[in-house]
């Protein structure tokens, strides 16, 4: 997550999946009013009509958060198209990433949209976030092609697999894809490879994981060794480390501070940001309310 | 502004409304997609994300199935999921309708599916002038709107205003005034009604004919207020009778002028079936000027 933000440039646009707070932070989004909508409270990015599955900063050109496994990758494929309708390729021209898991490399959504991508040579970075499992499915249970960065072949599409754990060959492998996108308008499909420490969501315990498999991979956990590689390598000194864990754990605080004070939404406010455009007769009854014309607006 | 679609260019479109397009427009205005309704919608969406206005051509309704998940999920709900920060300037034109013989598959009336979904708007142009009106309404529109065609419209002759023509979006129109009952109806269905109530004109019933031209938002009002005045309401819908757009307008009827029906509310809808590929059973199960004729006369108390 942190190789791949640190290869967009700001003028880039990023499409993830559902799991993106921290993708939403390391792009700039105010911490705050990201844990306001993950609270649902009106400071939230999306005024906390969206939730955790849905962060939007369009200043940030972070286009969401979906909840539909696959559904942004037409979008994020739509929002290439808009970059080369406008523009041709360029050094300084934007280009888009779109974040997807292993398993939706095998939903139609994917297929189609890499297909338009190669067709229509489209400034696109599509990143296989491989964590080898569904929710309890493994990989290759659900792929029949489980080196998923060959996927991309039937489209004559680039492809490229590389270690996720590995922050800086991350972001080397992102940037390089990400410039032949903006200057070239040629897509890449590059699969990082991990594994996810805890279960699917909150309510998932993991038993299709055994005690020793989970073991194993907190002692590969990348954070820690990656720590520990700046500090060997004389980048970072122990205490300057502690001080960014301090200053973090400073600034979640303050995040959950001001989402705390923010309050919901009001009710009154329902119907608002359904429409951009104010039309006759839309209809705005609540639950039970006997049925009127609707008002404009 | 930008077309997407599939053979609308080089094949001028698979009923040529977009014939001569792409060579006034070039191919990065008119752009041929492959087969991927799903695919090309969603680049759609998020091209208007962006601010560019794609005016997509999907064949026909029935395709529409493949690409609802980006329909539904994406154009209608991305302003609100992102708090009014994102909206979707687009334009979807799709024919519905049967009675070509083109079987069960290709002959549906799914507008009532789009129709249900907030977020979305849905218009049904039922007159040529419309066809103009309410596709400038569309495009200008920032929220996502679904044009309804009809495929036995498309050879429709009639007056078009020259120059800027933007219809209303949201209202109703009387094609015609009458007093002794109200038909409903939109796209081919009202065409048909018309035709029907000029024929009852010469027998003595003075129907009024209300065409929807918009099923979201739904006109309430207009309706209504047809109603209170004739007492009696008949409504006309190529879909099939069940969960229907009638239901819609039906209930809605019951609850706006209760107290002034004289007779129930009646829809005349297509009988609930695959629609055949047979001739004698196509006709049969479609509505027609019988069976609308047929049930105002009923309505009337068999007059």
């Amino acid at each position: 997550m942190v190789g791949l933000t640190a290869a967009l440039r700001d003028e880039d646009y990023l499409f993830a999946t559902y799991r993106e707070h921290g993708y939403a932070l390391a792009r700039g989004a105010d911490p705050g009013r990201v844990m306001a909508e993950l609270f649902g409270r009106t400071d939230g990015l999306s005024n906390g009509r969206g939730g955790s599955m849905h962060l939007f900063d369009t200043a940030r050109r972070l286009l969401g958060g979906y909840g539909i496994v696959g559904g942004q990758i037409p979008l994020a494929t739509g929002a290439a198209f808009a970059i080369a309708y406008k523009d041709a390729p360029g050094p300084d021209a934007p280009a888009v990433m779109c974040l997807l898991g292993d398993a939706t490399t095998n939903i139609g959504a994917f297929h189609e949209s890499l297909n338009l991508a190669a067709l229509w040579h489209l400034p696109v970075v599509y990143v296989i976030v491989n964590n080898q499992l569904g929710m309890g499915t493994p990989v290759e249970a659900a792929a029949a092609e489980p080196e998923l960065w060959k996927r991309g072949c039937a489209y004559r599409m680039p492809g490229q697999r590389v270690d996720g754990n590995d922050v800086v060959t991350v972001r080397d492998a992102a940037r390089t894809a990400l410039d032949r996108a903006r200057g070239e308008h040629q897509p890449t499909l590059l699969e990082t490879v991990s594994y996810r420490l805890r279960g699917h969501s909150v309510v998932d315990p993991a038993r299709y994981r055994t005690a020793d498999d989970t073991e194993r991979l907190r002692r590969e956990d990348p954070l820690p060794a990656f720590r520990s590689h700046l500090i060997a390598s004389d980048v970072l000194t122990d205490e300057a480390a502690s001080q960014l864990d301090a200053e973090a754990g400073k600034a979640v605080a303050a995040a959950v501070d001001f989402a705390d004070a923010s309050p919901p939404p009001d009710v009154a406010t329902l119907f608002e940001h359904v429409y951009a455009t104010p039309a006759a007769s839309v209809y705005r009854g609540l639950p039970g309310d006997p049925v009127t014309g609707g008002e404009p607006g | 502004m930008f077309l997407l679609g599939e053979e609308i260019g080089v094949f001028e479109g698979s009923y040529k409304i977009t014939a001569g397009l792409l060579a006034e427009f070039g191919p990065r205005r008119v752009r041929d997609t492959p087969i991927c309704e799903e695919g090309f919608t969603g680049v759609a969406i998020g091209a208007a994300m962006m601010g560019l206005r794609p005016v997509v051509e999907i064949m026909t309704i029935n395709f529409s199935l493949l690409a609802i998940d980006q329909i539904v999920n994406n154009a209608a709900k991305l302003r609100s999921l992102s708090g009014g920060q994102i909206s979707v300037p687009l334009v979807i034109r799709t024919p519905g309708g049967g009675g070509q013989q083109l079987s069960a598959t290709h002959s549906q009336n799914l507008e009532v599916w789009y129709a249900h979904v907030p977020g979305l708007k849905v218009v049904a142009p039922a007159t040529c002038a419309d066809a103009k009106g309410l596709l400038a309404a569309a495009i200008r529109d920032d929220d996502p709107v679904l044009v309804l065609e009809n495929l036995a419209l498309y050879n429709t002759k009639g007056e078009v205003p020259d120059g800027e023509h933007v219809a209303e979006i949201g209202r109703a129109a009387v094609l015609k005034p009458g007093r002794d009952v109200t038909i409903v109806g939109y796209s081919r269905a009202a065409v048909i009604a018309l035709d029907v109530a000029r024929h009852l004109e010469d027998g003595g019933i003075s129907a009024e004919v209300i065409d929807l031209r918009s099923l979201r938002p739904l006109d309430r009002d207009t309706v209504c207020a047809s109603v209170r005045k004739t007492s009696r309401a008949v409504i006309v819908e190529d879909d099939w009778l069940s969960y229907g757009t009638g239901a819609e307008i039906a209930a809605t009827i019951a609850e706006g002028a209760f107290d002034y029906l004289d007779a129930p509310v009646r829809r005349v809808a297509a009988a609930e079936v695959p629609l055949p590929y047979a001739k004698p059973l196509e006709l049969a199960a479609l509505p027609d000027a019988g069976a609308i004729t047929r049930a105002i006369r009923e309505t009337l108390g068999g007059h």
